[in-house]
């Protein structure tokens, strides 16, 4: 049956769900489709941005990161001062308020850093709805300062035993759960991801993020960026900033996915970057690159940053590397954690380990650039949650 | 008629599931058979996917053991041709989700699946809306169209319009797996079904007991037993006369008096 939206990317999304699940979706859509036509939608929804989430977020020009690579300038949107930690609060309570407006009390969320988590969590907090996060075993024990936030929102976390035990394996539970509760809980699903109308509303609520950066690089400096660079989990961040400049063309996007242990190595999440294993397959409800065997079994990956340790990649993404419209690249758990250091260093900003890839990116573009140039870095997420990560791997 | 019309000539037909793989290849192949032997009028035969989002604890386990077995769709497709060989005359209907049915190669798998003996496919994460590509190269052979209890009349009468081969009804909200009871209003839901085609009903997940498939037998055209058969099976030391036993008793139970 037709959908009021676009439900597919080019090639790529669509929705690829059981049939218990579709009238969900059709109504998800409708309520979507209604709520960004209704003013009082959008007043409450700003309002949260700034007088909850303290938007708009700073942007800040990363002087001595830029002096030490002695090449492009390089500012920091920064998600990391978004309440809760980052950009995740802006799509959770963007959804939350539509599930106040369809009249369900239940949210399941998934979550594989803990970020959505705590902001689904927050989210439901705040518009008392019931809560409860799937998160993977492995994750769990990865980003456990994490868990005990979303305990202390009042938040039920469910650990995820089955399959790879990170965030594939808590989707397919957040689905499972969905499924079976689906008329009185709203899956708030954390990534541009998933069936349509998931990408569709996920970059829609994240889109804050490139609007205000758009505005800010013009008040503050003057001009826009020439380089933008995100990292790409599921993609949901660098979607939001990258939606802010792509029309306009003389800026270059970036996005950066995880590299893991190195792409020979097998070990990593990089969809784009790894020819013989990532084919265009259906995962979650949309169809995009997927890391799988011949089979069609979908792989393992790899990831020192939870938050991108996913074998799919949203299907927006997709288009726009097919288009040419956005570049993908990926940076390893080494390059990544050398990037945290730097910027805690040069800075005095701790970033999220899935955020220090994009900053990985900027470190090895900027020296090769003009002074005179500007790179954006989206910085997704602040590292208070990877202090136990990064002191293990880096034996600090 | 074809295997499929042959089948629903006498309603109500008992439908058991099963993965190929589980526990290893070559018992999976004696228990299909062994089921076919014994009482099943068509089998859903599973290919297993590491994600198996619709499923519940029972049949994850069991696919996720094939797939460290070493199962693969090509295998699966091997599998189904030597019960062929071996005379299982009974419709069998390929279940799988569809990454690695896209992966095979779209074409590929439909040619392969007719040429080892397939009657039709199930594929619970391929609505009516992503379903176009897969249903015009499929030609004669049919996808079983799924409706829930969560699925609008209308959206209800634009898919059972369209029904091939049979309609599988999902009893539940939910995903596969006994349940205590039988959900309440399902009568009321085959009823609402049977307003928009002449296609036999099928019911399935959540039916565990030859005493739940007697009462939907009275309703449906044919009763969908998953779980409990994989369960049943997986637990016995002697798989094959496990497998016969619980053919026989569902087939018992579906008898018309």
């Amino acid at each position: 049956m037709p959908t009021l939206l676009p439900p597919k990317f080019g090639p790529y999304g669509g929705q690829f769900v059981p049939e218990t699940l579709m009238p969900a979706l059709i109504e998800l859509e409708r309520q979507f489709v209604s709520a960004r036509s209704d003013p009082a939608f959008h007043a409450e929804f700003d309002n949260l941005m700034a007088t909850y989430v303290g938007r708009p977020t700073p942007l800040t020009y990363a002087k001595r990161l830029s002096e030490k690579l002695g090449g492009a300038q390089i500012y920091l949107k920064r998600e990391d001062l978004a309440h809760t930690g980052a950009h995740k609060i802006n799509n959770a309570l963007g959804q939350a308020l539509l599930v106040k407006r369809m009249g369900k009390k239940r949210i399941v969320a998934e979550t594989g850093a803990g970020q959505h988590g705590v902001a689904s969590a927050t989210a439901a907090a705040l518009l008392g709805l019931e809560c409860v996060v799937y998160m993977g075993a492995v994750d769990i024990a990865r980003q456990e300062t994490n868990v005990f936030r979303m305990k202390l929102l009042g938040a039920e976390v469910r650990p995820v035993e089955s399959g790879t035990k990170t965030l594939k394996d808590a989707i397919n539970e957040a689905i499972r759960d969905w499924v079976s509760n689906v008329r009185g809980t709203h899956y708030l699903l954390g990534s541009a991801l998933g069936p349509h109308p998931y990408p569709t509303i996920v970059r829609e609520f994240q889109s804050i993020i490139g609007r205000e950066a758009r505005q800010q690089m013009l008040m503050d400096v003057g001009r826009l960026p020439d380089a933008v660079i995100a990292c790409v989990g599921g993609g949901s961040n660098a979607i939001g900033v990258f939606s802010g400049f792509i029309a306009d063309s003389g800026v270059e996007l970036i996005g950066v996915e995880a590299g893991g242990s190195g792409i020979a190595s097998g070990r990593h999440a990089a969809r784009f970057g790894d020819s013989a294993k990532a084919r265009i397959g259906v995962i979650h409800g949309t169809r995009t690159y997927v890391l799988q065997d011949e089979d069609g079994q979908i792989a393992e990956t790899h990831s020192i940053s939870a938050g991108l340790d996913y074998a799919a990649v949203g299907p927006e993404h997709a288009l726009l590397r097919d288009m040419e419209r956005a570049f993908y690249t990926s940076a390893t758990d080494a390059e990544a954690l050398a990037a945290f250091q730097t910027l805690c260093h040069t800075e005095g900003i701790i970033p999220a380990l899935e955020s220090s890839h994009a900053i990985a990116e900027a470190i090895k573009r900027a020296p090769a650039m003009r002074p005179n140039q500007i790179i954006l870095v989206n910085l997704s997420g602040r590292g208070d949650k990877d202090l136990n990560t990064v002191m293990q791997e880096s034996g600090i | 008629m074809n295997r499929l019309e042959t089948a629903f000539a006498s309603k109500p037909i008992f439908m058991p599931y099963f993965p190929l793989g589980y526990p290893n290849l070559e018992t999976s192949v004696d228990v299909i058979e062994a089921l076919a032997q014994n009482g099943a009028d068509l089998i859903e035969i599973g290919l297993s996917f590491s994600d198996p989002l619709a499923d519940g604890p029972v049949i994850q386990h069991a696919t996720q053991m094939a797939l460290e077995k070493g199962i693969t769709v090509k295998k699966s497709l091997a599998a189904l041709k030597e019960l062929r060989t071996r005379g299982v005359e009974i419709p069998l209907i390929l279940m799988g989700y569809y990454n690695p049915i896209l992966a095979y190669g779209l074409k590929e798998f439909i040619r392969a699946a007719s040429d080892s003996g397939a009657d039709g496919f199930i594929i619970p994460d391929l609505p009516l809306e992503e379903a176009a590509e897969f249903t015009a190269l499929a030609g004669d052979l049919p996808l079983i169209q799924m409706l829930a209890p969560t699925t609008p009349d209308e959206r209800m009468e634009t898919i059972a319009r369209r029904a091939q081969g049979f309609i599988y009804l999902v009893s539940v909200t939910g995903v596969t797996g006994e349940r205590a009871a039988l959900s309440a209003g399902l009568g009321e839901l085959i009823a609402r079904v049977r307003q928009h085609t002449a296609a036999p009903v099928c019911v399935g997940f959540g039916i565990g007991t030859p005493q739940q498939a007697q009462q939907v037998g009275a309703l449906a055209d044919g009763v969908i037993v998953g779980s409990a058969c994989v369960k049943a099976i997986g637990a016995s030391k002697n798989p094959v006369q496990t497998a016969r036993q619980f053919a026989a008793e569902f087939h018992q139970a579906l008898q018309k008096t």
